[in-house]
């Protein structure tokens, strides 16, 4: 960790709100302790809003601007006192981040969604931009590869933070993954509503993968995990898959996603 | 009546071009070589993105002003002895298309590629008034040949390999020797350019597409590979400029500014091998040139556009980048989409051209991955203006019950976090026991679009929020 960081005191340490996603809540809460490791390690204080349910995407993402903007405004009000709000996922990130200040025509709301969208960042981004983080005490035996999942990507900038991050690990050999930048298929709803177009792009995601020399496929968005990993285990493909998180946090001894106990 | 190609099947239409071995191997093609080329083009020019910002700046300006700009282009053009005709509608430019044919006595029109000809179903409806259109572009007389829409809107035949181009040749060219030798794609190329050369020559009214409208002159631009467009508005006595009101900008230097990020995107040429001025018809003492020259002006929902949450996608140049990069047209080419205009640019395009109801999976058929938008020439936001048309369905209620309902109460349960809490717990506990033993479900019941394909790992015993409260 860097000196600077870590010798905060208490009182001067900024307070981190952890927006932890309905899919991490719900399918891997490890991710949601392995990111309160990391961000209090990085030199803050971290709370868990006990009400917090989803970012809206699915309602933003279907048309459905009244409620997004409602479930919108809940986020606002619950987060906004903190010095910072931190993700998981760089999708729901981007979706407090880039599209709350869209969803308010009235400017009080507006405001109130700017002043939430500068303080939001996913993870390794907040963790190596903000907090200056350039390695992390963590050790994973393997040969770990990373997708870039889109939102993260082409709407936060998240690209070289987790792979620098990820490459401070101990014993961990990192490969490139080939078409990193290319859609996993996953879509949120798209995967649902049109399973055989979202089974062909996420067929070639998983060749890709298990063309590499990697054993475990690591993102930062659960989804686009759940994605690639419930269809590298229908395919037999003996790729584990993790969030960056757990990975980084040193936490990675539970089984990995989709895999027994 | 005749109309553009469109259907509504597009999940059956996918289905169908997932399954179809030939395209997959052509777009296999797409996927790499487009990207590649245009990478190494982008990487050559530095300047690139700057270039974006001036390239979407230009057409910004254009658009904020497009009445101003429409009358000086129509002004300088009469000037230079073009008429200019405004066609609100499709219907409205095929008539147009179809009076000047009858006052000639047009037989045979040639036609240079021409996006605008296929929106407004040109060719059935000249074949239809017993006009022969003949598509001069390689790619469009092949398809035109297979009766079929363009797949590309610069790449017109893209889904086409070579096998089955020969096939076609051999079917319609029946007055060649059918022992004749075609296995090189340059005998393809030559026995297509010696057919196409007679047609040139007896074709009545030469039909062409424009890639810019130039205000400060009344030209028209258009960019070719083959310069089969030159003789398509150069041979025939009267040539005939088919644009939308979107393609004007105030002048030159506009448009050399915009073929620069134009072929770049392409096809990662720094500049089409053929860039063509023509103002006008011809003048005494000019040695070539139509007697008459025609632009026809076509609406057809631009207007609309222009004042409403899809004004930005008029700034498009129709240069395929987004659908060279997009992960759906990738798997399913541009067929499926069932629509002229396909990809991402198609998505947003299509419903406002053609009507939501007619086109409403197109704008959903999308993981917003967002990388359309990240290589658009002129910055349009893809992903954002599909939203946008999503958001009509849902005001509209398009949507299917099914998922309105389901959306419904998610949402009803996320804005009230004591009952998401409540209702989450239960859920977890049902679930959780049947999942433990490996870890996934291969079959779930409600959830058949994704163990129908893939795995879906079991859910926590407990969530993650409980779990902090426990601790805490
Ligand atoms: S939307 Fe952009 S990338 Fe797509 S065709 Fe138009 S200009 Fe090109």
């Amino acid at each position: 960790m860097s000196p600077e960081n870590t010798e905060h005191t208490t009182a001067s340490k900024p307070r981190v709100g952890l927006f932890a996603t309905c899919l991490v809540d719900l399918f891997r809460p490890q991710v949601g302790f392995a990111a309160i490791k990391l961000i209090e390690a990085s030199g803050c204080c971290v709370e868990v809003p006990e009400n917090q349910t989803c970012c809206g995407q699915p309602a933003y993402n279907s048309g459905d601007r009244s409620d997004a903007a409602a479930i919108a405004k809940q986020v606002i009000a619950i987060f906004e006192d903190y010095d910072y709000v931190v993700v998981p996922s760089g999708s729901c990130a981007a979706m407090i981040a880039r599209h709350y200040p869209e969803l308010f025509d009235d400017a009080y709301w507006a405001r109130r969604a700017m002043a939430l969208s500068a303080k939001t960042y996913e993870l390794t981004a907040f963790l190596y931009d903000v907090m200056g983080v350039r390695d992390v005490e963590a050790a994973f035996a393997g040969n770990v590869t990373y997708h870039d999942a889109c939102s993260g990507l082409r709407e936060l900038n998240v690209r070289d933070q987790p792979r620098e991050l990820l490459k401070t690990v101990d014993g961990l050999a990192f490969t490139e993954l080939k078409d990193a930048d290319v859609c996993c298929g996953f879509g949120g709803t798209f995967c649902v509503k049109y399973p055989e177009i979202s089974n062909a792009i996420v067929t070639k995601k998983t060749a890709a993968i298990a063309g590499s020399e990697a054993d475990t496929l690591v993102a930062g968005d659960l989804g686009c995990l759940m994605n690639m990993a419930g269809k590298l285990q229908r395919e037999g493909k003996h790729v584990h898959a993790r969030h960056v998180a757990e990975v980084l946090a040193g936490m990675a001894d539970s089984p990995a996603i989709g895999e027994a106990e | 009546m005749s109309a553009p190609f469109l259907s509504q099947a597009f999940k059956e239409n996918a289905v169908d071009a997932l399954a179809n071995v030939e395209l997959q191997r052509a777009l296999g093609h797409v996927e790499r070589g487009f990207i590649q080329k245009r990478q190494k083009a982008v990487d050559a020019l530095p300047e690139f993105d700057a270039l974006r910002h001036e390239a979407r700046a230009i057409k910004d300006h254009t658009l904020s002003h497009l009445d101003l700009y429409l009358e000086a282009f129509e002004g300088k053009a009469r000037q230079a002895g073009a008429e200019v005709h405004w066609a609100e509608t499709a219907a409205d430019a095929r008539e147009a298309v179809l009076s000047i044919c009858r006052r000639v006595g047009a037989k045979t029109v040639t036609k240079g590629k021409s996006m605008i000809s296929e929106e407004i179903g040109l060719n059935a409806f000249l074949e239809k008034s017993e006009i022969k259109p003949i598509e001069t572009d390689l790619g469009e007389y092949i398809i035109q040949l297979r009766g079929e829409p363009p797949s590309h809107i610069i790449a017109p035949a893209v889904h086409v390999n070579r096998d089955q181009v020969e096939a076609d040749f051999r079917r319609v060219h029946t007055h060649l020797d059918p022992k004749r030798d075609l296995a090189d794609p340059v005998s393809l190329l030559s026995e297509a350019r010696a057919t196409l050369r007679d047609m040139f020559l007896a074709a009545d009214v030469g039909i062409t597409g424009a890639n810019f409208l130039v205000a400060e002159t009344g030209s028209s631009v258009i960019v070719t590979n083959e310069g089969n467009g030159d003789l398509t508005q150069i041979l025939p006595r009267v040539h005939i400029v088919l644009a939308s009101i979107e393609k004007v900008v105030p002048t030159l230097e506009d448009v050399s500014t915009l073929l620069r990020v134009l072929a770049r995107s392409a096809t990662g040429q720094e500049l089409s091998v053929y860039t063509t001025f023509s103002t006008g018809r011809r003048r005494p003492g000019d040695e070539d040139g139509p007697e008459e020259t025609h632009v026809i002006l076509l609406d057809n929902g631009r207007s609309e556009m222009l004042a409403n949450e899809f004004r930005e996608m008029l700034r498009c140049i129709r240069c395929g980048a987004c659908m060279n990069h997009c992960p759906i047209y990738h798997a399913i080419g541009g067929h499926a989409y069932g629509a002229t205009y396909v990809g991402p640019m198609g998505a947003v395009l299509a419903p406002g051209l053609f009507g939501l109801e007619n086109t409403a999976n197109l704008p959903n058929a999308s993981t917003f991955c967002g990388r359309c938008e990240s290589v658009c020439p002129v910055e349009i936001p893809l992903p954002k203006l599909m939203r946008h048309w999503r958001e009509r369905e849902y005001e509209r209620h398009l949507k299917p019950a099914a998922e309105r309902n389901g959306l419904r109460i998610w949402a009803f349960l996320a804005r009230r976090p004591k009952l998401y809490r409540l209702a989450t717990r239960i859920g977890l506990k049902a679930l959780h026991p049947f999942g433990r033993r490996r870890g996934r479900f291969s079959s779930l019941p409600l959830a058949g679009g994704w163990t129908g394909h893939r795995d879906m790992p079991a859910p926590a015993k407990t969530s993650f929020i409980d779990q902090w409260k426990a601790r805490s």
